[in-house]
């Protein structure tokens, strides 16, 4: 009786949706659609486990492609686009002590993004259209292999997310830069400047120092926001082109492939997505360190101004590094593969290596730190990013790039481990810190569950990128089936483990449910009633 | 020449030796983190010397590997090398069209793959009798895609698309297709 009070109402029945305020029930919605959105995700990827080991014979290889395709997309915009969007659409008001520039717009986002991620990953289920997330020229316009309609539909879902992405990239820097009602007047441009790191790099030559206006994970959700906005540019041009391909075919013209260079579009695609991969994501996750390294400890951050530093070089080497992904490509120019592919790309060991080394400091001279959620969890992604950006730049060597491009190598020990370890477990930190603020102090509802939780996903993900990476190394590839159970066991070991990451999400996925209750969880999406446009309700 | 596999050898004792000592210390960071004791102010010395750690790490990584890796800098000079035997392969429709005569190379000798395609992008690999991978290269419509290698002892090897063409490419196999004699 007692378990089916608390599912219904939520540990103690601390936690009451009503109380919640419109930021609070945006952050939130946002957080249970990423969520859902890693479910997908995770059980997409058990799936994928499976089938390495055995083919299953209701799943034919196109659906797996179908499969394979969706994934990463549902993973990336679904799941940690809709996480982070909105942990930083609460962070940047809560951080500039100033409301949101428009929660309806906020609100906006995280629809287009479900109802986006859901579009395309239905159309891939529907008609199997699996050009990979890659799209390499002229595959995603093969028509002799994959629907007219399914690819069109699959393109207007991204696009649909590109833009509530849009939505989200206006919302950020309109908040930093606009004077609410009843403020005193901000400087909006010189606002603009210091979360860019403009003014800082104008310091250099200045004699007289101007102090940074905005707070330095404010900074970092600036720059990464830049990433993204460029990003979302890309896709949307890309998604068009495509687009053309396909509205020409349904009119019954089958344009030409050979319009398109395969090489500049490459090019192009690459320079794009890096802008997520070797962008955003170490930005994002670097400021997100720094945050919490210094709400934990409740110290100044150690190397505040190389931290600063740091952020603007990793945002100027997010748009000089793709040439590292054509390193395989014969014709693509030496001295790109070299300057871009190998030189730019080790400045992401420093760039990584100084966020890495702050934080650590940082929370070292807290001492002594109680092992709480976020801490520990904060110290796995730590761990995650410190594994994979070391593998990727092996990788990322034209020696080492000969023998190890396209293998279980890349999407193992670095893509995964980076992914699941170093930026889900960041995530996870931040999630277990801000719980209690969102839910207006909602208890969790077992601690042995989060203990559980953490333990899997750690050794889950690590797990599965090793095995992975091992199999990678005895030449298996990552983009293909095998029949004949070559990379047996090392794809036995890395399912075991991906079912740990599964188990373990599981864990958390109840224990956040039992702790807020389903009744809280439909609760937070009803409109609130609490008309204002504060981040938290009103002491009383 | 080096092989494939000797490289891949001392890359994994590399990565392992590194991943068991970042997992100690972090382990090591966790548990004196939680300890009642008082920290020394942490100098910037310290820091300093870490990035210029990185700097050289980043930089000598690359150098190494181009001293040591025969293949690195034959692929970034083979405009300027001329090949003992060129192989010219097309692939269009999932398929590899091989030379009619059969591929056969001499150890050492300096083999240039010629690979054009006609309609996707594939990859082109070549794989041991037990999977592990020679090399591989990118083959892109409209582009020149050549690779030099020089072999070092004497095999059989399969070609396999490395890159994925669509559901049809999984099948894009060519068993032992390329003997390497004394």
């Amino acid at each position: 009786m007692k378990f089916l009070q608390t599912l219904m109402s939520g540990e103690e029945g601390l936690f009451k949706a009503n109380t919640l305020t419109p930021m609070q029930k945006m952050t939130l919605r946002f957080v249970v659609v990423g969520l859902l959105y890693y479910a997908f995700a995770v059980i997409e990827g058990m799936l994928m486990r499976v089938y390495q080991v055995t083919p299953i014979s209701m799943i034919p290889p196109n659906q797996y492609f179908a499969i394979l395709t969706a994934h990463p997309l549902v993973g990336i915009f679904g799941s940690t686009y809709s996480t982070v969007f909105g942990a930083f659409l609460f962070l940047v008001p809560f951080l500039m002590k100033k409301p949101l520039w428009s929660i309806k717009l906020a609100n906006w986002t995280c629809a287009l993004l479900a109802v986006g991620t859901f579009i395309f990953w239905f159309s891939g289920f529907v008609t199997h259209y699996a050009p990979l997330y890659t799209l390499y020229w002229p595959l995603p316009a093969d028509f002799s292999q994959f629907s007219v309609w399914g690819g069109t539909f699959f393109i207007v879902g991204i696009a649909v997310i590109m833009v509530g992405t849009v939505f989200f990239v206006i919302n950020i820097f309109k908040t930093i830069a606009y004077t609410p009602e009843g403020f005193e007047k901000q400087p909006g441009k010189a606002l603009i400047s210091s979360a860019l790191g403009i003014s800082g790099l104008k310091n250099l030559f200045r004699k007289n120092k101007q102090e940074h206006l905005v707070s330095l994970p404010v900074a970092a959700i600036a720059r990464g926001t830049v990433d993204t906005a460029l990003n979302a540019a890309v896709i949307l041009f890309t998604g068009v082109l495509i687009l053309v391909y396909m509205i020409a075919e349904l009119l019954g013209t089958s344009l030409k492939h050979s319009a398109v260079d395969a090489l500049l579009y490459k090019n192009w695609f690459w320079w794009g997505l890096d802008l997520i991969a070797d962008g955003l994501v170490l930005i994002f996750v670097a400021g997100t360190w720094y945050l919490l390294a210094t709400l934990i400890t409740g110290k100044k951050l150690f190397m505040e101004n190389w931290a600063r530093a740091a952020l603007f070089v990793e945002m100027v080497v997010s748009w000089t590094v793709w040439s590292h992904h054509l390193m395989s490509d014969q014709a693509q120019p030496g001295i790109l593969k070299i300057l871009s592919g190998e030189m730019v790309t080790a400045f992401e060991l420093i760039t990584q290596g100084l966020a890495f080394f702050i934080t650590l400091i940082t929370l070292w001279s807290a001492r002594p730190l109680k092992m709480t959620n976020p801490l520990k969890f904060l110290l796995g992604g730590l761990l995650g990013f410190a594994l994979a950006v070391p593998a990727g730049i092996m990788q990322a060597d034209l020696g080492l790039n000969r023998i190890l491009h396209n293998t279980q190598w890349i999407v193992g020990p670095h893509v995964h481990v980076a992914v699941l370890v170093g930026l889900t477990m960041t995530l996870y930190s931040a999630v277990y810190f801000l719980f209690p603020i969102l839910t207006n102090g909602a208890k969790l509802y077992s601690q042995k569950l989060a203990n559980f939780h953490f333990w899997a996903h750690l050794l889950g993900g690590i797990g599965m990128g090793a095995f992975m990476g091992m199999a990678g190394l005895k030449g298996m590839l990552r983009r293909t089936i095998y029949f004949n159970g070559e990379f047996n066991v090392y794809m036995i070991l890395a399912a075991l483990s991906g079912s740990l990451l599964l188990i373990g999400f599981l864990a958390f996925f109840f224990n956040i449910v039992m702790s807020v209750g389903l009744n809280g969880v439909i609760g937070i999406f009803m409109p609130s009633k609490l008309n204002t446009k504060d981040l938290l309700p009103q002491e009383k | 020449m080096v092989d494939s596999n000797t490289v891949l050898t001392g890359q994994t004792f590399a990565y392992t030796f590194y991943v068991l000592a970042i997992m100690l210390l972090m382990a090591w960071f966790a548990y004196k983190v939680t300890k009642n004791e008082k920290s020394k102010e942490i100098k910037p010395v310290l820091f300093y010397s870490l990035v210029g750690f990185l700097v050289l790490l980043g930089v000598s990584l690359h150098i190494i590997t181009h001293e040591t890796i025969p293949w690195k800098p034959l692929d970034l000079n083979r405009s300027d090398i001329k090949a003992d035997k060129t192989f010219n392969i097309t692939v269009s429709n999932h398929k590899f069209n091989l030379p009619q005569e059969k591929m056969v190379v001499k150890v050492n000798d300096k083999v240039s793959f010629n690979v054009t395609s006609e309609d996707l992008t594939y990859g082109f690999g070549l794989f041991r009798e037990d999977n592990t991978m020679v090399f591989q290269m990118q083959v892109l419509p409209g582009h020149n895609n050549d690779i030099l290698w020089q072999f070092d002892r004497p095999g059989v090897y399969s070609i396999r698309s490395t890159e994925y063409s669509g559901p049809k490419g999984i099948s894009m196999i060519e068993k032992n297709v390329v003997e390497v004699v004394n």
